[in-house]
């Protein structure tokens, strides 16, 4: 096994601002899925101001932030745009969560009408209905490529996808976008955006390695990995689908 | 004179109560005080007037039970007695089911229960509770991040907060934690005078800010600085850009001793004339607490020496760091309902290396946030190797044996029994006799497992508790 040598550098953007609600998990997830295999997952914070060099890194990943957070972010989020592109259009696996889902996007326009200009990353833009409007709250179950995501949504702005990207799922149990077209997320090459927010990698152990292969296979050729004891993960999976299925 | 529709409150009240305590269904809080507002919408206006020495609001994310109970016993030993709205039921029902059940028949409240109001209020309740119950003294205890699929997130709290402040007159009194930015800003270019309370111990810094901090963004928009960490985004912050720090406080902690977090000192005051306070109670958090109920009392003019006697007297309140005897095993409870909040009770507990055998429960009931994903964000890391039996329970059982797994918890540790009642028994079984199992519950895990723990070590029913016993 030649997996000693192996080596990721993880692109973690915000990590101080864009943490709203355990989308640290994913992080921990990446990292002992790594270490338990021999890979050397590096995660490299990226903060505001701080560049992106789109050939250094082989995963990237943003979670969700509050308000006033989100607003910092967007601005600075469009200045990396360009280096962030270039890294999705070269197939390097990114996970944009919630809030980040949404400032991947062409653009946001909050409840108050203010429009806030996205990356551009993904061909879908979000709309807040206004204050009056429900939030999109509750336990999720969604329909991927390789079976099912069990996770929790909280968002009050509905996304609806352009003609440059599909959905990532297809909504089993919650609202997903827009809690009308059945869809959630959406995926432009290997740039998956969800709203399914927190720890949604260490439930979906297979989504999880479905990104670290992906990074692999770009990288060393091979993206393959050995199996783990996922006893537990599929156990928290299970529960978590039975959760999404008591609240209807 | 009372109006009719008041005493009709009351009356219907105390009828509502008796009869939900007749059918077994726990001690009928929610549904007298539901009744009551029902009734007379405006009964806690009309009831909290004839309070003679006003009443004291008790807000935050953490500590608002502890805080309540702490002013109370302070208010106790200054000879009066106060009036406090039971453990949880701290929204408008709970608030009008306390004062309805001070009542006479009269709809009145009784001559014992005229001196003092103190009444925990929910964060998202306070604007209400501002408005009914007019309190001479507010206490903002702290704001930290808590099942954001409630009450949303802490940016719009705090401004539902400024906007109950402008519209309450200026004879408020503000006490505020000087070291969260959060709770501080709410004194700046305030009508209404604000006491500050903080902790000034350079022994007590981390060095940087724990995952779980919410208030990182001054509001020109640049990031806080910290010249001490002490946990969540509590600290000696300042903004860099603005100029923005935090205040100078009137109350203030140094030479903090959390022993082996069952109990506690500090010196409370200025250097020279400072007084060395010791508590029976566990972690930094409960520093914070006792600092909010001793600089409530202070604006609401109680003696200091009423403070000095009421703090090392206290024990526990409810469910928080709760100790019961079953089996002869020590039963310590600590509640823990958000990131901040665990944080603290995993420093408090890892300060006990003793401590081997552990019960964690997890729920996902509307009281508990339906969304578990917080637990990620607590850093159960730091306990990863100090237990040799970890028993995981709850609704959410699962959830939490993955948290512990990837904070690196030995997986054959754990054993997972969703049913509370059967998970006490396995947590029990698997301690030692004289030896301590320590049970961290969310909030409504707590009422479950209290109420087990409760029969099995003889203790009375929460809603015997209280006042009656004042």
């Amino acid at each position: 096994m030649s997996g000693a040598e192996r080596r990721l550098r993880l692109g973690h953007l915000y990590p101080a601002l864009m943490n709203v609600y355990g989308d640290r998990g994913n992080i921990i997830c990446l990292e002992r899925r790594c270490r338990l295999r021999g890979i050397a997952l590096e995660v490299v914070p990226v903060g505001l101001g701080e560049a992106v060099d789109p050939s250094a890194l082989d995963l990237l990943f943003i979670g969700g932030a509050q308000d006033r957070e989100q607003r910092l972010v967007a601005e600075d989020l469009r200045s990396k745009a360009g280096a962030l592109l270039e890294a999705v259009e070269a197939g390097v696996p990114m996970l944009a969560v919630c809030g980040g889902y949404q400032l991947a996007g062409r653009f946001y326009r909050g409840a108050d009408g203010e429009e806030l200009a996205g990356a551009g990353l993904l061909d879908l833009y979000t709309l807040h209905p206004g204050p009056q409007a429900k939030r999109l709250i509750g336990n999720v179950v969604v329909q991927w490529q390789d079976g099912e995501l069990v996770g929790f949504e909280n968002h009050g702005g509905r996304t609806f996808l352009g003609q440059g990207c599909e959905p990532f799922g297809r909504v089993v149990l919650g609202f997903g976008n827009d809690g009308a077209s059945g869809y959630e997320g959406a995926r432009y090459r290997n740039l998956f955006g969800t709203y399914l927010h927190g720890p949604l990698l260490p439930k979906n152990p297979a989504f999880a390695d479905h990104l670290l292969s992906l990074a692999l296979a770009r990288k060393y050729g091979d993206g393959g990995l050995e199996p783990l004891d996922d006893a537990l993960e599929l156990r928290a999976h299970a529960a978590a689908r039975e959760a999404a299925s008591r609240r209807s | 004179m009372p109006g009719l529709r008041t005493t009709a409150g009351v009356w219907a009240a105390k009828a509502a109560g008796a009869a939900s305590r007749a059918l077994g269904r726990g001690g009928g809080t929610a549904v007298s005080g539901l009744v009551a507002l029902r009734v007379q919408p405006d009964i806690v206006q009309d009831l909290s007037r004839g309070l003679g020495r006003g009443c004291v609001l008790v807000t935050g994310t953490n500590g608002k039970t502890t805080t309540a109970a702490l002013v109370a016993a302070i208010a106790r030993a200054a000879g009066l007695g106060p009036l406090v709205n039971a453990s949880g039921s701290n929204l408008m029902r709970g608030i009008a089911a306390t004062l309805a059940a001070a009542a006479g028949p009269t709809g009145r409240l009784a001559a014992g229960n005229r001196s003092l109001g103190v009444f925990e209020v929910d964060e998202a309740v306070t604007p209400a509770a501002m408005e009914a119950l007019r309190p001479r003294v507010a206490v903002f205890a702290n704001l930290f991040r808590d099942q954001l699929d409630r009450y949303g997130e802490v940016e719009a709290v705090a401004a539902r907060w400024r906007d109950a402040l402008e519209r309450t007159p200026f004879t408020l009194t503000l006490v505020l934690n000087a070291d969260d930015p959060a709770v501080a800003s709410l004194g700046e270019g305030s009508k209404h005078r604000a006491v500050y309370f903080g902790v000034n111990d350079e022994a007590l810094d981390r060095g940087c800010r724990e995952h779980a901090a919410d208030a990182v963004t001054c509001s020109c928009g640049a990031a806080y600085e910290y010249g001490l960490s002490y946990y969540g985004h509590l600290g000696h912050w300042c903004c860099p850009a603005c100029g923005r720090a935090r205040p100078s406080t009137q109350v203030t902690a140094r030479e903090v001793d959390l022993a082996d977090g069952r109990r506690l000192a500090f010196t409370m005051g200025a250097r020279e004339q400072g007084v060395r306070v010791e508590m029976a109670l566990g972690g930094l958090y409960n520093v914070y607490n006792a600092l909010a109920a001793t600089a409530a009392a202070l604006a609401l003019g109680l003696p200091h020496e009423a403070v000095v006697e009421a703090l090392p007297a206290f024990q526990a309140a409810f469910g928080r760091q709760e100790a019961f005897d079953v089996d002869g095993r020590r039963v310590e409870m600590l509640l823990g309902k958000n990131p901040a909040g665990l944080n603290q009770v995993l420093q408090t507990i890892t300060l006990d290396p003793a401590r081997k055998v552990l019960l964690v429960i997890l729920n996902d009931r509307v009281a508990d946030g339906r969304d578990v994903s917080w637990v990620w964000d607590a850093d159960f890391e730091v306990a990863a190797s100090q237990f040799e039996r970890v028993v995981v329970s709850g609704t959410r059982a699962e959830d939490m044996a993955l948290r512990l797994k990837y904070a690196g918890w030995p997986e054959p540790s754990l054993v997972v029994e969703p049913d509370v009642r059967l998970a006490l028994e396995k947590a029990v079984a698997a301690t030692p006799p004289a030896a301590c199992l320590t049970v961290l519950p969310t909030y409504t895990a707590m009422l479950q497992a209290r109420e087990v723990l409760a029969r099995r070590s003889g203790k009375r029913p929460y809603w015997e508790q209280g006042n009656e016993r004042g």
